[in-house]
């Protein structure tokens, strides 16, 4: 993992502040979405090997959560954006 | 050849110029019965009790790197069968046993250890938790004993007692747990299948799984197209990867976990301790090394290394609980993939595809479950059932609401 993580808040921070939530793909269902549809979100994981993208805590700083994208079999960091600028990006 | 008194006599005649290769190095055929992916610990325990136990004759183990390259010969090797639940219970009993006849049953020394395990407690709360685990143990035929301040103080009076947070106030003790060498569990389980028929194809790496109609085919490798009739994976670390070729998605998440060894010492922990205070274990190899480790890394990884962050808290936790580890020197640290499942406990099931069998989601404790998880894999794939102590690892338990959670600890795959 690398040692130091560039929060669009606070710059570049020891990783070391930042807490990771998991993975940020699995999205929400409506409350009257199907059995299956709550049943893959809250138990199965695509569980890539390589790019993948996570929820991170910036516990120690901004406390935001952000999303980052990183490769979990070179730990490169790819991008690290707030969640909520994700989410309407996304949107 | 049997290995034995008399074999090693013989060849120290000879000047151990004599010595067999313990395998043969086959080439793939076109085809076979059983095609089990995975050459670790599990995948090669399968392939044994597949010939020696259902008579299964055509199998091959196809591993993508050399034999017990993975968490085999990555894991603090400690055997146990101090589980809560009656879905888990019986089955990590069942390999207990089995580790108990396992070196004759093989003809391989696997250095089986029966030196037992201290669970220890630090509230009184914790306390009342280890005894009902340790009563739930005993219902099932599971010696345990709960050992108080004073009787523990005399088995392991290096331990810091008066800790001003994490006082040790007792343990839970399984006197039959203990240690095996890890590498000698797969050359031993390898050597078994080997000698009863089994392929054993190294350098083989599955990079796809052919279907036809809801039936597997035959497996695409690095060294061509082999056909079977059924498919077994054993792949655990990387079960979402192989089961992806299938269509399947698994409830998985991949954690890297941390291991590690101290220089020689002479002896001085002469049982397994665990802490309760944190998620500290230790043995003491044969050897003299100190074998210890603590949590996962905590985030999602297949990178067979870990974290400095993890390195200093799995010290910390070892320090506070017996200060005499701050003078020790740590030789070496590695780190193992992991599938962490969502209760925390494996899979060993059917697929929705009608012949392909799963054996996975062993979060750390898939060392200690080497020979069941054989046995039992090697039985739902001979028989088409679960094996009776395997019955609660399924895979739809998650849909079903059987989850199997010893911690309590929900569906977050990196707290189990």
């Amino acid at each position: 993992m690398a040692s130091l993580i560039s929060c669009p808040h606070c710059g570049v921070r020891p990783k070391e502040e930042f807490t990771i939530r998991g993975d940020a793909t699995p999205v929400r269902p409506g409350p009257d979405a199907p059995e299956e549809a709550w049943f893959a979100y809250v138990y199965l994981r695509e569980n890539p090997k390589g790019r993948i993208r996570e929820s991170w805590h910036h516990t120690s700083g901004c406390r935001r959560f952000l999303i980052v994208e990183r490769d979990n079999v070179t730990h490169e960091v790819y991008s690290v954006v707030d969640a909520a600028q994700a989410k309407e990006a996304a949107e | 050849m049997r290995y034995s008194a008399l074999s090693i006599l013989r060849n120290a005649f000879s000047g151990n110029r004599d010595w067999k290769p313990a395998w043969r190095e086959p080439e793939p055929k076109s085809h076979y019965d059983v095609i089990v992916v995975g050459g670790g610990g599990h995948g090669l325990s399968t392939a044994y009790y597949l010939a020696k136990e259902f008579g299964v004759r055509s199998i091959a183990v196809l591993e993508k790197s050399y034999l017990g390259s993975g968490n085999i010969g990555r894991n603090t090797t400690i055997i146990r069968s101090n589980y809560l639940l009656q879905g888990n219970n019986p089955f990590y009993e069942l390999s207990m046993q089995l580790w108990e006849g396992l070196e004759q049953d093989f003809n391989f020394n696997a250095m089986v250890s029966q030196r037992g395990i201290l669970n220890l407690f630090h509230s009184d709360g914790q306390r009342d938790a280890y005894r009902r685990r340790g009563n739930a143990m005993r219902l099932h035929g599971v010696d345990a004993e709960i050992l108080d301040r004073t009787d523990l103080y005399k088995v392991a009076p290096y331990l810091n007692f008066d800790h001003a947070r994490f006082p040790v106030l007792g343990a839970l003790r399984q006197k039959r747990a203990g240690t095996a060498r890890h590498d000698a569990v797969a050359w031993g389980y390898a050597r078994g299948a080997d000698s009863r028929g089994v392929d054993l194809i190294q350098h083989c790496e599955v990079t796809g799984i052919r279907r036809e109609g809801g039936r597997v085919t035959g497996v695409e490798t690095s060294r061509g197209f082999i056909g079977c009739n059924k498919l077994a994976l054993a792949t655990a670390g990387h079960s979402s990867v192989t089961a992806e070729m299938a269509g399947l998605t698994l409830p998985i998440e991949t954690h890297v976990l941390q291991a590690f060894v101290s220089e020689g010492l002479k002896p001085v922990i002469d049982t397994v301790i665990t802490y309760g205070g944190g998620h500290f274990y230790i043995s003491q190899s044969d050897k003299g090394g100190l074998v210890f480790g603590a949590d996962i890394d905590m985030y999602s990884s297949y990178s067979q290394r870990g974290n400095l962050a993890t390195v200093e808290k799995t010290i910390e936790e070892g320090v506070s609980l017996i200060p005499g580890l701050s003078r020790v020197r740590v030789l070496r640290s590695w780190g193992g993939v992991m599938d962490m499942t969502m209760d925390g406990s494996p899979i060993i099931d059917k697929t929705p595809l009608d012949n392909l069998y799963l054996n996975a989601g062993w979060c750390y404790g898939g060392f200690k479950a080497t020979p069941a998880s054989g046995l039992c894999f090697a039985h739902l794939i001979a028989k088409d059932e679960a094996h009776p102590v395997a019955r609660a690892l399924r895979l739809d338990r998650f849909q079903r609401g059987l989850v199997l959670d010893e911690g309590g600890k929900g569906p977050q795959p990196n707290l189990h």
